[in-house]
């Protein structure tokens, strides 16, 4: 690792000195800002690429490129850094994300320009931190950092009702996250009394074995804020009005990167920190989820605005990566985090395809399209690959993500695993229902006739999610592989006997996750944790 | 010399003599040179400095002087330096506030100095009569202050509502206190602490600690108390209402955690409940009665009242932590409401009162700067990070859990999260609502109130990224208040 000192620091702080560069230049250059801010994008992916090249899944340490500095003394908060497998894919997803919704903004968004870019670099070092913070204090200092940018992407930025979707946004997260800071201060306290040290560190939480009774409240408090972020049901009433409003790049980030903050909080915190009470909210959580799943595709099916559907298919598609997760299985944990980077790809693209058209159309009404496959060949194809990503296809991503899913949750619950399957119907119903009424029949309405197909910047920015859809449709390896670590320490956190039992069959078969997971129904250990 | 005074005692309260010779000078500079505003200012800023100076100089000290009537220890340093940089900022935002209004400068910032110094004695003070001159000294200063706009009604009302409370509050206090001198026979504070120690608590008992809090309650402006707060807050000049809202509730919380955390710490259980109740009161009401406000000002008084209630989470508290967090937050919490007052106190125009809501539409346009300290003053003062005011809530959060006042804590991030929708109603309208404002001209801030806006917002974001110096210097004031328990936690 000591090849990249500070890398982490270096991906993070990136954005921001774009940041602080743009406030510098003229407002009215608007076009000199919009090369700084993908000048500054793309060099904070590029700065990233190393947690991909150089990450070492078999190294003994299990926190790579960890940074480490002493920041309030008093109080024991920690400048400390470090990301594992799970957040070094997370961070790569949030700066790629980053550089395609910073470059799909080019003409979309025309006043304001630099406050705009600002935000949205702002937003990208506050997601980023979040990720890689190791510290909680910091983590949470990022996390709600990340609101304000947001805030202001879709109050500003935003359509019609953009003020009241705006602070929707702020006070629901809010208020989760105030009532999580609560937890994290309980904890905090907690560990001092058993070890006499003041600190928020992350990796010693991981190691504490609090009493069930605080472990239940504090799993509650925590619940409240990442549930708000994921959105579950009934939390989620939020999401459609901040999706729709936002401009499409709020909508992209939101989608593909800030969504993921809920799910990465549950794998890093509530599980390896509250195992016990995880365990004992498994039903509740996955009845949830079901909810989420079902009604989410329901609900999607019913809208006549284009982008809501894609919000609504968030809320069935996050459903289920919380199923996967609440499994407590290895496969399902595994499919849980891969189908959240599905996720960030295919509903990313989507909402970057109905920002397209509304672009050009300045409407998202289903019924005002119809026929487009005419006029926008190009555009189509792309749509159609998204769909079936969406959707679940095999040779791309959403299949392997579900099947991993499906198998982590068949072994614990074979009615979840049913409830799973139909909402994976539902949401092939709703997206061929959309692309049929979008992108098929006639082209009846004549304002359609003459809409330009994708230009080059609108190609670069489908370009990357169609190869990693592709990639990691046909050949995940080398996603699950770097997940494996993480996967087994959430595992024998949550699963007392997992350890004997993976040091058992360790040697075994080759793609170790799928292996494993493939056998626990009859090692056992891992079912009865979950139907407890 | 009187018997027992010796020359040591009066070296103790150099910083106070520096005030008061310093006011002085400025009362009689008025006269000399009337119209030389800047001269003013800049002897009463040298006046602030010199004394910071002296008292920078006594921080490390603890001792009692003047035969036992003032402490000279880490607390009372902070809070003076916390009156002192209150006074300094409010100076800063008055010169340009002044030259609107059309207002006398000379005996303003004499009037600012006198409450200064009645402030640094509520924090010295270890006798209830010395504490209590010390508020008297202060209170009286702001009494005409409120009402320093002379042809304004509502400056009068204000002035008017303040003194007529005020006195009505400080005959409360007084009572109260002639119980406890009834009882003790004292008014030492250590020796009204050795004389209730072990001794059972009788109605008398409740009673003098009903009063002298109901007292120390309207100067803080906790519920139901606060009636004075947003008239007399709106009605004042705008430098005044962020004195008056800093400076004095901060002198008013150290001599409330004197009184009863030095004083009376064998009657903890009794006020312990008290001012429990209290701080869910003040901040439940202080926070929904500002969700309504079209006034700054008055929404800003609300918001005052409201953390007046997370403050008394440190008295409740009742431990080391309990009052370092307290502190910690009045230390962030000068620097984001002086802040967000200068901003209120920069939109006053000879045309403009500047103290609506709307007036601050396209803000962010006219001065994209002063729209960005806005911004950071109100999510401070909404607990948001990077901000100080959320490392105060932090601190102050888990020091109610680490006492073992989870429901508490519970109550007060509910509170704050009610209170972010106002606080983000006036970032809606510096920044969203401006495509229906009319194009106005830019806003042009002046020397002296950039120096002050730029103090505040040093403060509020340089507290909120590394606030180690901040919670050093906090917890060194608060080992000064002998007899505080560690943690009791209830998380086993």
């Amino acid at each position: 690792m000591s090849n990249f000192p500070y890398l982490l620091s270096l991906i993070m702080f990136t954005p921001l000195a774009g940041a602080v560069i743009l406030l510098f230049v003229n407002k009215r250059n608007e076009d000199t800002i919009r090369w700084i801010a993908n000048v500054t994008a793309g060099a904070g992916f590029l700065v990233s690429l190393p947690l991909w090249f150089s990450f070492d899944p078999a190294a003994a340490e299990y926190w790579h490129f960890v940074e480490r500095l002493p920041w309030i003394p008093s109080i024991g908060a920690e400048y400390h850094l470090g990301v594992d497998g799970f957040s070094a894919l997370l961070v790569l997803l949030t700066t790629l994300m980053g550089v395609i919704a910073i470059l799909s903004s080019w003409t979309a968004i025309t006043v304001r320009v630099k406050e705009y870019y600002v935000f949205m670099l702002v937003l990208q070092t506050g997601m980023i931190g979040a990720f890689v913070a190791l510290d909680f204090l910091l983590f949470f200092v990022f996390w709600e950092v990340m609101l304000v940018p947001m805030y202001f992407l879709i109050g500003i930025w935003g359509s019609d009702n953009r003020l009241y979707s705006a602070i929707k946004f702020f006070l629901f997260t809010l208020v989760g996250s105030v009532v999580m800071l609560l937890g994290i201060l309980a904890v905090y306290f907690y560990s001092h009394e058993v070890t006499g040290v003041y600190t928020f560190d992350i990796t010693q939480f991981h190691e504490l074995n609090m009493p069930f009774g605080l472990q239940w409240w504090v799993f509650l408090a925590f619940f409240l804020g990442f549930a708000v972020k994921v959105p579950m049901f009934p939390f989620h009433t939020w999401l459609p009005d901040a999706h729709t409003d936002a401009p499409t790049a709020g909508s992209v980030i939101l989608a593909a990167v800030l969504l993921k903050m809920g799910t990465y909080g549950f794998i890093r915190f509530s599980l390896p920190i509250l195992p016990e009470a995880t365990v004992a909210f498994v039903p509740w959580v996955a009845a949830l989820s079901i909810i989420g799943i079902i009604y989410g595709a329901l609900v999607a099916m019913a809208q006549h605005d284009w982008k809501r559907l894609v919000a609504y298919s968030s809320v069935s598609h996050m459903g289920m990566v919380m199923l996967g997760m609440f499994a407590l299985t290895p496969v399902g944990i595994t499919g849980s985090i891969v189908q959240q980077l599905n996720h960030g790809i295919s509903t990313g693209a989507l909402f970057l395809i109905v920002g397209i058209v509304y672009e050009r159309r300045h409407t998202r009404e289903i019924a005002e399209y119809g026929g487009l496959s005419k006029i926008m060949p190009a555009f189509a194809a792309v749509f159609l690959i998204m769909t079936m990503s969406s959707i679940g296809l095999p040779t791309l991503n959403g299949f392997i993500g579900e099947v991993l899913i499906l198998q982590g949750i068949f072994v614990v619950n074979m009615w979840w695993a049913a409830a799973a399957a139909t909402g994976i119907v539902l949401g092939a119903a709703y997206m061929l229902w959309l692309y049929q009424r979008t992108m098929f029949g006639a082209i009846d309405n004549p304002k359609n006739e003459n809409l330009p197909d994708l230009n080059l910047r609108e190609w670069a920015t489908f370009v990357p999610l169609i190869i990693l859809a592709v990639w990691i449709g046909l050949y995940p390896k080398p996603f699950i592989d770097r997940l494996d670590t993480s996967v087994d320490h959430v595992m024998s956190r949550v699963d007392s006997e997992y350890d004997a039992v993976n040091a058992e069959r360790s040697g075994t078969a080759a793609p170790v996750a799928l292996a494993r997971g493939g056998g626990s129904d009859d090692a056992g250990a891992p079912v009865r944790g979950g139907a407890r | 010399m009187p018997e027992g005074f010796s020359a040591l005692d009066f070296y103790y309260i150099l910083p106070e003599i520096v005030v008061t010779g310093g006011a002085l000078v400025v009362l009689l500079l008025s006269v000399v040179t009337p119209r030389r505003d800047d001269v003013l200012l800049g002897v009463s800023l040298a006046t602030v400095a010199a004394a910071l100076y002296w008292v920078a100089a006594f921080a490390g000290l603890d001792v009692t002087a003047s035969k036992g009537l003032l402490a000279i220890d880490g607390f009372a340093a902070f809070f003076k330096v916390v009156a002192l940089g209150s006074a300094a900022v409010t100076m800063l935002m008055s010169s340009p506030y002044l030259r609107v209004e059309g207002l006398r400068a000379g005996e303003y910032y004499f009037l600012i100095l006198c409450a200064t110094l009645g402030m640094m004695f509520m924090a010295s003070g270890m006798d209830l009569i010395t504490l209590f001159i010390g508020l008297e000294t202060m209170a009286v200063s702001f009494y005409v202050l409120a009402g320093y706009l002379k042809p304004n009604p509502r400056s009068n009302e204000a002035a008017v509502k303040y003194f007529l409370l005020g006195a009505f509050s400080l005959g409360v206090l007084l009572y109260g206190m002639s119980i406890l001198y009834g009882v003790t026979g004292t008014t030492s504070l250590e020796g009204t602490a050795a004389a209730l120690a072990g001794q059972e608590s009788g109605p008398l008992l409740v009673l003098a600690v009903v009063l002298v809090a109901a007292g120390m309650g309207f100067k803080i402006a906790a519920v139901p108390f606060h009636m004075w707060a947003p008239d007399v807050y709106e009605g004042a000049p705008t430098p005044v209402t962020a004195f008056l809202s800093v400076g004095s509730k901060a002198a008013s919380f150290a001599m409330l955690v004197r009184i009863f955390l030095e004083g009376l710490p064998s009657l903890g259980a009794e006020w312990t409940a008290l001012f429990w109740g209290l701080a869910v009161v003040t901040m439940t009401v202080g926070n929904i009665a500002a969700l309504t406000q079209s006034n700054l000002k008055r929404m800003l008084a609300y918001s005052s009242i409201a953390h007046a209630g997370y403050l008394l989470m440190g008295v409740v508290a009742g431990t080391q932590r309990g009052v370092a967090a307290m502190l910690v937050y009045v230390g962030v919490y000068l620097f984001m409401q002086l802040g967000a007052f200068a901003v209120v106190a920069a939109m006053r125009r000879s045309d403009v009162v500047g103290d609506e809501l709307k007036d601050l539409t396209g803000l962010s346009r006219r001065s994209p700067m002063m729209a960005f300290a806005m911004l950071f003053f109100m999510l401070s003062l909404g607990g948001i990070p990077p901000t100080a005011g959320f490392m105060g809530k932090v601190w102050l959060f888990g020091a109610a859990i680490d006492a073992g006042f989870v429901w508490l804590a519970v109550i007060a991030v509910a509170n704050s999260a009610v209170s972010l929708y106002y606080y983000l109603r006036v970032v809606v309208f510096m920044w969203i609502n401006d495509e229906t404002a009319p194009a106005s001209s830019p806003l042009v801030l002046g020397p002296a109130m950039t120096a002050a806006l730029v103090v505040a917002v040093v403060g509020t974001v340089v507290f909120g990224l590394y606030p180690q110096f901040l919670f050093a210097s906090a917890e060194a004031a608060a080992t000064a208040i002998e007899g505080l328990g560690a943690g009791t936690s209830a998380l086993r």
